[in-house]
């Protein structure tokens, strides 16, 4: 878009095309995330309503209340702003954004079909870990600045909790980025093309228990139940956010769905194909850039709307999960991280790259549609071991 | 400590053990129960509880007013209970005064007190759940508590404080149908149990949580006073309705039920409910949570007998006695098995309507005794459960 821009200035204005390209990223993320959020909010509300018997919002905006949200919003945005006497108030009050902005930061390397991506960097996958594992830092100084017990309990918890979990979650994301070749969620996601069978989830045992092994370790990345120690209300009040009312306390709940969002969005790209539906059919249809621009973009909106659905279906997992499981104590989450994600994570991540070596081409690649006329074709083709290697 | 080689980073970082106030607003200490725990990390070293935040004399009023007008009163007590309140100063002004009531008043009194037990029960076994993280389970066994409470709307007018048993007899007959109406609903529970077993008791991380921790030994239950489930989750098959004053004994004489304690790690009857898991200890909180799980199904067999019972009795319901009726010179005590446990009412008569002297003995006054003990050298996480598998009502506490 850059480029785009540059071409239609003089070349002294280069720096405007850059912050003009960037400001119409950020515009359109932050569009994407926000609606996101205020759905899953809404969403959240009637999913736990479901489970427990009950019809949740059914006032504002209709019989299903969608505009709960934004009656949420307003009603916090019309509290008073409250700073406890015994906070530090400058690091209390610039802890929410820092808790929000590394989660919204995450999203610019993040792509949302092929090309859809505000910056396409080749190490995605180490940006969004790196810059999505900062939000720690908002809640530590929240925790840390509200001058309450309460507070700080959930900011140590919250610490211990995330950087232990960040390691298996990491070592899960190198398996699909080793089947890629590649550290650019773009490639990664583009190499898993073809029939549902092409995902990585699906391409080698270990890949399959592997992104288990991610969905536990993200769900406790983002503190969802049932780790959601930070702010274990039962035990801690609030934990980390006693103390915020009002919009501040907004902001928290923004980042933890948009982080939530994140992690779903990872995962859908790294093991669930991205925006390759489970059955090829754009290309069959010919939606391509090479037929049509126009057909090319229909293909690339159909490949955005198969990723939000996976991604929004695994939000529904994790919010599925809060509502049925109670919560795991502090020893036990750390035990369970050091005792079994770190090993089984490595262990995943050794017998996938040995798996690599023996099968290049994975459990089904042999059977994909995309270099094989029909599947019995294929599945010959593969008995007779004439397996196709994995895309670089 | 200071770094070994060179004075000049300060490596000493203070590690003091902190005082944490919960309560008397907190979100896991049903109602206005204040501990304060003394800290070291999450690792709890002491704690104490402070009560008193509900205190509203109840005693004293009892002495100012006629035992019909302080049945009300009864019902603020343990306002999860009010039946069972109820019964217990019914119950001690009418040992009192020596009077039996009939056959029908009887039924029509066990039939109210279990299925007010049951409902007890449901917010207390589900407000373990919530206390643990998990709110599923407590909706689900509100949405059945409010089934009870409707019927007892119909019963008596009331939902939650409902001055039902009195002395002399109770305020009213059943409407007509209600009994098919209550059945129904015991028809439609009996499933959500197996639902609640399932979300709660049998769940992996309910049994981490509640398995093993807080085990108090018959010995100092018995050594505390605690009594009810918390006694019985300790092992000690112990249960008024068996082994109470005639009086009181004499009202379940001819009903069939078992009493639930894990007497040498077993529980006494056939049940296909989930297994004791490995991890338990006899006397843990999940013992004494299954306890009640276990106890509400009983509780729904006594309710069938009374309907069945009340049918089958003849002559009618014995109304209340009057408003001023002169109680005669003398003094009873009398304890009854309240789902918190053994609920006592002492009264002391002049010869006037009004008490001379009126004293409630109260269980879970009792039973939070032990949560000093319980509470030393585990987790702040565990101090919510260990609270919670209590099963404490301040306002029977406070009185």
């Amino acid at each position: 878009m850059t480029d785009q821009i540059a071409s239609r200035l003089p070349e002294s204005w280069a720096w405007a095309a850059w912050a003009g390209a960037a400001l119409i990223h950020v515009a359109l993320m932050l569009c994407f995330v926000l609606a996101a959020v205020a759905f899953f909010v809404w969403l959240e509300r009637k999913v736990s309503a479901r489970i427990q018997d009950r019809l949740g919002p059914t006032r504002v905006g209709g019989r299903f209340g969608w505009l709960q949200s934004p009656a949420d919003g307003i009603k916090l945005l019309c509290k008073e702003d409250i700073i406890p006497a015994a906070a530090d108030s400058f690091l209390f009050r610039i802890a929410p954004y820092l808790c929000f902005c590394p989660a919204f930061a995450a999203f610019a390397a993040i792509p949302l079909a092929d090309g859809w991506v505000a910056l396409r960097l080749d190490i995605a996958v180490l940006f969004v870990l790196a810059v999505a594992g900062m939000e720690i830092f908002g809640v530590i100084l929240a925790g840390y600045a509200s001058g309450s017990k309460y507070s700080l309990f959930g900011a140590m918890r919250e610490a211990a909790q995330v950087v232990s979990y960040e390691a298996p979650l990491a070592l899960c994301l190198v398996i699909p980025v080793m089947l890629a070749g590649s550290m650019d969620l773009t490639t990664i996601a583009n190499a898993q093309e073809g029939w549902f069978t092409q995902w990585f989830v699906f391409h080698n045992p270990f890949s399959f228990a592997a992104f288990w092994i991610y969905v536990v370790c993200a769900t406790a990345n983002t503190n969802r139940a049932p780790f959601d120690l930070p702010e274990a209300e039962s035990e801690l009040v609030a934990g980390f956010m006693t103390e915020y009312s009002g919009f501040r306390w907004a902001v928290f709940f923004m980042a933890e769905y948009t982080a939530m969002l994140a992690v779903c969005l990872i995962a859908s790209i790294a093991f669930l194909g991205g925006w390759n539906g489970p059955i090829p059919w754009t290309g069959w249809l010919g939606l391509s850039y090479s037929v049509h621009p126009a057909l090319g973009f229909l293909g690339d909106f159909v490949g955005f709307l198969n990723l939000t659905a996976k991604s929004f279906l695994g939000v529904i997992f994790i919010m599925a999960l809060r509502w049925t499981l109670p919560r795991l104590r502090i020893d036990q989450v750390m035990a369970m991280c050091w005792k079994y994600c770190v090993p089984l994570a490595a262990a995943m991540l050794l017998g996938a790259a040995v798996w690599l070596c023996l099968f290049p081409g994975g459990v089904f690649r042999g059977v994909g549609l995309r270099n094989a006329p029909s599947p019995t074709v294929a599945a010959v083709g593969a008995f007779a071991g004439e397996r196709e290697q994995v895309q670089p | 400590m200071n770094s070994p080689s060179n004075g000049a980073i300060e490596y000493d970082v203070g590690t003091d053990q902190w005082v944490l106030n919960m309560g008397p607003q907190h979100p896991s200490t049903h109602g206005v129960l204040r501990l304060t725990l003394r800290t070291d990390g999450e690792l709890v070293t002491e704690c104490a509880a402070h009560i008193g935040y509900l205190h509203r004399s109840a005693e004293k009023i009892g002495e100012n007013l006629t035992p019909r007008q302080f049945i009300p009163f009864t019902d603020r007590l343990d306002y999860l209970a009010g039946m069972n309140m109820n019964l217990g100063l019914t119950l001690a002004v009418e040992k009192l005064a020596g009077f039996t009531p009939s056959e029908k008043t009887r039924h029509l009194r066990v039939l109210a007190v279990e299925l007010c037990r049951i409902a007890s029960h449901l917010v207390a076994a589900c407000s373990t759940g919530l206390d643990l993280g998990s709110f599923t389970p407590f909706m689900w066994s509100f949405r059945e508590r409010e089934k009870i409470q409707l019927l007892f709307e119909e019963l008596c007018g009331a939902r939650l404080t409902y001055s039902y048993i009195t002395p002399g007899g109770v305020t009213a007959d059943v409407p007509e149908g209600w009994l098919d109406r209550c059945e129904a609903f015991l028809d439609q529970f009996e499933p959500v149990i197996d639902e609640l077993h399932a979300l709660l008791t049998s769940n992996r991380i309910f049994i981490q949580r509640m398995a093993g921790i807080g085990v108090l030994s018959a010995e100092d239950a018995i050594a505390y006073g605690c009594t009810g489930p918390v006694l019985r989750g300790s092992g000690v098959a112990r249960d008024l309705r068996r082994h109470g004053e005639p009086i009181y004994r004499g009202m379940y004489d001819d009903y069939r039920f078992e009493i639930i304690a894990p007497v040498n790690g077993c529980y006494p009857q056939d049940h296909d409910y989930p297994p004791v898991p490995p991890q338990a200890v006899v006397g843990d909180s999940w013992h004494r949570f299954y306890v009640r799980m276990l106890e509400v199904v009983q509780s729904i067999g006594l309710v069938r007998q009374a309907i069945a019972k009340y049918r089958q009795s003849s002559g009618s319901v014995d109304p209340p006695w009057q408003v001023k009726q002169k109680l005669p010179p003398g003094e009873a005590y009398l304890e009854t098995e309240a789902p918190k446990g053994q609920m006592g009412f002492f009264i002391v008569s002049d010869g006037s309507a009004v008490p001379w002297r009126l004293r409630i003995r109260s269980s879970s006054f009792s039973n939070l005794s032990v949560v000093e003990k319980l509470c030393r050298g585990v987790l702040l996480a565990d101090v919510a459960a260990i609270v919670a598998s209590l099963d404490i009502v301040l306002g029977e506490i406070d009185r």
